[in-house]
Protein backbone atom coordinates (compact mmCIF):
# COMPACT_ATOMS: atom_id res chain seq x y z
CA UNK A 1 0.00 0.00 0.00
CA UNK A 2 1.59 3.22 -1.11
CA UNK A 3 0.76 6.75 -0.04
CA UNK A 4 -0.80 7.93 3.20
CA UNK A 5 -2.89 5.28 4.93
CA UNK A 6 -5.03 7.86 6.69
CA UNK A 7 -6.17 10.55 4.35
CA UNK A 8 -8.39 13.58 4.78
CA UNK A 9 -11.16 13.65 2.18
CA UNK A 10 -12.80 16.69 0.63
CA UNK A 11 -15.81 16.29 2.92
CA UNK A 12 -13.56 16.51 6.01
CA UNK A 13 -13.80 12.82 6.93
CA UNK A 14 -10.75 10.57 6.97
CA UNK A 15 -10.40 7.41 4.92
CA UNK A 16 -8.57 4.50 6.58
CA UNK A 17 -6.55 2.19 4.38
CA UNK A 18 -5.55 -0.58 6.77
CA UNK A 19 -5.07 -4.33 6.30
CA UNK A 20 -7.24 -6.95 7.99
CA UNK A 21 -4.48 -8.01 10.43
CA UNK A 22 -3.97 -4.38 11.42
CA UNK A 23 -7.68 -3.94 12.02
CA UNK A 24 -7.76 -7.13 14.08
CA UNK A 25 -4.97 -5.79 16.29
CA UNK A 26 -6.71 -2.43 16.72
CA UNK A 27 -9.91 -4.22 17.82
CA UNK A 28 -8.14 -6.46 20.30
CA UNK A 29 -5.53 -4.22 21.98
CA UNK A 30 -8.03 -1.69 23.44
CA UNK A 31 -9.90 -4.48 25.23
CA UNK A 32 -6.72 -5.64 26.94
CA UNK A 33 -5.81 -2.08 27.87
CA UNK A 34 -9.24 -1.40 29.35
CA UNK A 35 -8.86 -4.39 31.64
CA UNK A 36 -5.49 -3.05 32.77
CA UNK A 37 -6.79 0.50 33.37
CA UNK A 38 -8.73 -0.78 36.38
CA UNK A 39 -5.53 -1.89 38.10
CA UNK A 40 -4.29 1.50 39.31
CA UNK A 41 -1.43 0.08 41.39
CA UNK A 42 0.19 -1.56 38.38
CA UNK A 43 3.38 0.30 37.35
CA UNK A 44 2.33 0.09 33.70
CA UNK A 45 -0.96 1.83 34.52
CA UNK A 46 0.68 4.38 36.81
CA UNK A 47 2.37 5.95 33.78
CA UNK A 48 -1.09 6.86 32.47
CA UNK A 49 -1.83 8.81 35.69
CA UNK A 50 1.31 10.91 36.19
CA UNK A 51 2.30 12.77 39.33
CA UNK A 52 1.52 16.51 39.17
CA UNK A 53 3.27 17.68 42.37
CA UNK A 54 6.49 15.65 42.69
CA UNK A 55 7.60 17.41 45.91
CA UNK A 56 4.25 17.46 47.69
CA UNK A 57 2.51 14.14 48.36
CA UNK A 58 -0.52 15.80 49.93
CA UNK A 59 -1.16 18.17 47.02
CA UNK A 60 -0.61 15.32 44.59
CA UNK A 61 -3.10 12.99 46.23
CA UNK A 62 -5.67 15.80 46.17
CA UNK A 63 -4.94 16.26 42.46
CA UNK A 64 -5.23 12.53 41.74
CA UNK A 65 -8.49 12.42 43.69
CA UNK A 66 -9.83 15.34 41.63
CA UNK A 67 -8.88 14.18 38.13
CA UNK A 68 -8.25 10.43 38.33
CA UNK A 69 -11.69 9.19 37.37
CA UNK A 70 -12.07 11.79 34.62
CA UNK A 71 -8.73 10.78 33.13
CA UNK A 72 -9.69 7.10 33.27
CA UNK A 73 -13.08 7.77 31.66
CA UNK A 74 -11.49 9.75 28.83
CA UNK A 75 -9.06 6.95 28.07
CA UNK A 76 -11.78 4.28 28.25
CA UNK A 77 -13.86 6.30 25.77
CA UNK A 78 -10.92 6.66 23.38
CA UNK A 79 -10.17 2.93 23.56
CA UNK A 80 -13.87 2.19 22.95
CA UNK A 81 -13.89 4.34 19.82
CA UNK A 82 -10.71 2.72 18.45
CA UNK A 83 -12.07 -0.79 19.01
CA UNK A 84 -15.51 -0.03 17.61
CA UNK A 85 -14.26 1.77 14.48
CA UNK A 86 -11.25 -0.46 13.75
CA UNK A 87 -13.14 -1.98 10.81
CA UNK A 88 -14.48 1.29 9.44
CA UNK A 89 -13.39 2.53 6.02
CA UNK A 90 -13.79 6.15 7.13
CA UNK A 91 -14.17 8.12 10.37
CA UNK A 92 -14.67 11.79 11.29
CA UNK A 93 -12.05 14.12 12.79
CA UNK A 94 -13.38 13.73 16.35
CA UNK A 95 -13.04 9.96 16.07
CA UNK A 96 -9.55 10.29 14.61
CA UNK A 97 -8.62 12.49 17.59
CA UNK A 98 -9.83 9.65 19.82
CA UNK A 99 -7.73 7.18 17.83
CA UNK A 100 -4.74 9.40 18.59
CA UNK A 101 -5.54 9.30 22.31
CA UNK A 102 -6.13 5.55 22.29
CA UNK A 103 -2.86 4.91 20.45
CA UNK A 104 -1.13 7.10 23.02
CA UNK A 105 -2.50 5.05 25.94
CA UNK A 106 -1.57 1.77 24.21
CA UNK A 107 1.96 2.99 23.53
CA UNK A 108 2.40 4.32 27.08
CA UNK A 109 1.34 0.98 28.56
CA UNK A 110 3.24 -1.24 26.14
CA UNK A 111 6.31 0.99 26.15
CA UNK A 112 6.37 1.04 29.96
CA UNK A 113 5.97 -2.73 30.23
CA UNK A 114 8.75 -3.24 27.67
CA UNK A 115 10.84 -0.61 29.49
CA UNK A 116 11.74 0.89 26.13
CA UNK A 117 14.56 3.27 25.63
CA UNK A 118 14.37 5.72 22.75
CA UNK A 119 15.95 3.09 20.53
CA UNK A 120 13.84 -0.04 20.42
CA UNK A 121 15.33 -0.98 17.06
CA UNK A 122 18.10 -2.80 18.91
CA UNK A 123 15.87 -5.67 20.09
CA UNK A 124 16.94 -8.88 18.35
CA UNK A 125 14.54 -11.24 16.58
CA UNK A 126 15.44 -13.94 19.10
CA UNK A 127 14.48 -11.74 22.07
CA UNK A 128 11.30 -13.05 23.78
CA UNK A 129 9.96 -9.49 23.68
CA UNK A 130 10.40 -9.17 19.94
CA UNK A 131 6.72 -9.71 19.04
CA UNK A 132 5.65 -7.11 21.63
CA UNK A 133 8.28 -4.76 20.27
CA UNK A 134 6.91 -5.27 16.77
CA UNK A 135 3.43 -4.29 18.00
CA UNK A 136 4.91 -1.25 19.78
CA UNK A 137 6.69 -0.17 16.62
CA UNK A 138 3.55 -0.64 14.57
CA UNK A 139 1.58 1.55 17.00
CA UNK A 140 4.32 4.20 16.84
CA UNK A 141 4.17 4.20 13.06
CA UNK A 142 0.36 4.39 13.03
CA UNK A 143 0.37 7.21 15.58
CA UNK A 144 2.73 9.06 13.25
CA UNK A 145 0.23 8.62 10.41
CA UNK A 146 -2.57 10.02 12.59
CA UNK A 147 -0.39 12.99 13.64
CA UNK A 148 0.36 13.72 9.97
CA UNK A 149 -3.34 13.66 9.12
CA UNK A 150 -4.49 15.77 12.10
CA UNK A 151 -1.43 18.03 12.16
CA UNK A 152 -2.21 19.22 8.65
CA UNK A 153 -5.41 20.75 10.07
CA UNK A 154 -3.58 22.85 12.71
CA UNK A 155 -2.56 26.41 11.80
CA UNK A 156 1.22 26.71 11.60
CA UNK A 157 1.02 30.29 12.88
CA UNK A 158 0.37 30.90 16.56
CA UNK A 159 1.76 32.02 19.88
CA UNK A 160 5.48 32.52 20.20
CA UNK A 161 7.48 31.65 23.30
CA UNK A 162 7.47 34.43 25.91
CA UNK A 163 10.89 35.68 26.96
CA UNK B 1 -17.51 58.40 58.89
CA UNK B 2 -18.06 60.20 62.11
CA UNK B 3 -16.01 63.04 63.32
CA UNK B 4 -15.96 64.16 66.91
CA UNK B 5 -13.93 64.22 70.00
CA UNK B 6 -13.09 60.52 69.88
CA UNK B 7 -11.65 60.60 66.37
CA UNK B 8 -7.87 60.60 66.17
CA UNK B 9 -5.74 61.81 63.40
CA UNK B 10 -3.24 58.98 63.89
CA UNK B 11 -4.35 55.40 63.25
CA UNK B 12 -3.80 53.13 66.22
CA UNK B 13 -1.83 49.91 65.87
CA UNK B 14 -4.04 46.84 65.73
CA UNK B 15 -2.98 43.28 66.44
CA UNK B 16 -3.81 41.11 63.41
CA UNK B 17 -2.22 38.03 61.85
CA UNK B 18 -1.04 39.65 58.70
CA UNK B 19 1.01 37.53 56.36
CA UNK B 20 4.67 38.35 56.51
CA UNK B 21 6.30 39.90 53.50
CA UNK B 22 7.91 36.58 52.58
CA UNK B 23 4.58 34.76 52.48
CA UNK B 24 3.07 37.50 50.36
CA UNK B 25 5.80 37.06 47.81
CA UNK B 26 5.45 33.26 47.90
CA UNK B 27 1.71 33.44 47.20
CA UNK B 28 2.27 35.77 44.27
CA UNK B 29 4.97 33.74 42.57
CA UNK B 30 3.64 32.04 39.47
CA UNK B 31 3.46 28.29 39.01
CA UNK B 32 5.41 26.78 36.14
CA UNK B 33 4.18 23.83 34.11
CA UNK B 34 7.08 21.59 33.17
CA UNK B 35 7.12 18.82 30.57
CA UNK B 36 9.82 16.18 31.07
CA UNK B 37 11.55 14.06 28.49
CA UNK B 38 10.33 10.48 28.33
CA UNK B 39 11.42 7.65 26.06
CA UNK B 40 7.95 6.81 24.73
CA UNK B 41 6.35 9.94 23.32
CA UNK B 42 7.17 10.68 19.69
CA UNK B 43 8.77 14.03 18.94
CA UNK B 44 6.08 14.80 16.37
CA UNK B 45 3.39 13.96 18.93
CA UNK B 46 4.83 16.29 21.58
CA UNK B 47 5.01 19.13 19.02
CA UNK B 48 1.42 18.43 17.96
CA UNK B 49 0.18 18.54 21.58
CA UNK B 50 1.97 21.85 22.31
CA UNK B 51 0.37 23.40 19.22
CA UNK B 52 -3.06 22.02 19.97
CA UNK B 53 -3.22 22.77 23.72
CA UNK B 54 -1.40 26.10 23.91
CA UNK B 55 -1.85 27.52 20.42
CA UNK B 56 1.89 27.74 19.85
CA UNK B 57 3.11 28.26 16.31
CA UNK B 58 4.67 25.19 14.69
CA UNK B 59 8.12 26.78 15.14
CA UNK B 60 7.58 27.61 18.84
CA UNK B 61 6.10 24.17 19.58
CA UNK B 62 9.03 22.51 17.83
CA UNK B 63 11.52 24.57 19.84
CA UNK B 64 9.85 23.63 23.12
CA UNK B 65 9.77 19.96 22.07
CA UNK B 66 13.50 20.09 21.27
CA UNK B 67 14.17 21.66 24.68
CA UNK B 68 12.33 18.75 26.29
CA UNK B 69 14.24 16.28 24.15
CA UNK B 70 17.73 17.80 24.52
CA UNK B 71 17.65 19.45 27.95
CA UNK B 72 15.30 16.96 29.59
CA UNK B 73 12.56 19.47 30.42
CA UNK B 74 10.88 22.67 29.28
CA UNK B 75 8.50 25.17 30.87
CA UNK B 76 5.46 25.24 28.59
CA UNK B 77 3.18 27.58 30.53
CA UNK B 78 3.01 29.51 33.79
CA UNK B 79 0.45 31.36 35.81
CA UNK B 80 -1.71 31.13 38.93
CA UNK B 81 -1.95 27.73 40.59
CA UNK B 82 -5.44 26.83 39.29
CA UNK B 83 -4.48 27.71 35.73
CA UNK B 84 -1.25 25.70 35.97
CA UNK B 85 -3.10 22.69 37.39
CA UNK B 86 -5.56 22.77 34.50
CA UNK B 87 -2.68 22.84 32.02
CA UNK B 88 -1.02 19.90 33.79
CA UNK B 89 -4.29 18.00 33.58
CA UNK B 90 -4.66 18.71 29.86
CA UNK B 91 -1.09 17.49 29.30
CA UNK B 92 -1.82 14.36 31.36
CA UNK B 93 -4.93 13.76 29.25
CA UNK B 94 -2.56 13.67 26.30
CA UNK B 95 -0.11 11.30 27.98
CA UNK B 96 2.70 13.79 28.50
CA UNK B 97 4.83 13.64 31.63
CA UNK B 98 4.02 17.06 33.13
CA UNK B 99 4.51 18.43 36.62
CA UNK B 100 4.10 21.85 38.22
CA UNK B 101 6.23 23.82 40.65
CA UNK B 102 6.25 27.34 42.00
CA UNK B 103 8.85 29.69 40.58
CA UNK B 104 11.71 30.36 42.97
CA UNK B 105 12.68 33.88 44.08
Amino acid sequence: MLGPRIKRRRDGRFSLRLTLPERGLLRMLPLEAQGLLEQRGDPVVRRVFPVAYPGDAEADSAYQELVGSELARKHRDELDVLASTADASEIDSTQLGQWLGALEVLRLMLGTSLDVSEDVDDVAESDPRSSQVAVYRYLSWLQGEVIDALGAMLPSEGREIEA
Amino acid sequence: MRSGPVSRSQPQPVEVDEPTFDEDVRLDRPWMVIVWNDPINLMTYVTFVFQKLFGYSKAAATKLMLDVHNKGRAVVSSGPRERAELDVFRLHEHGLWATMEQATA
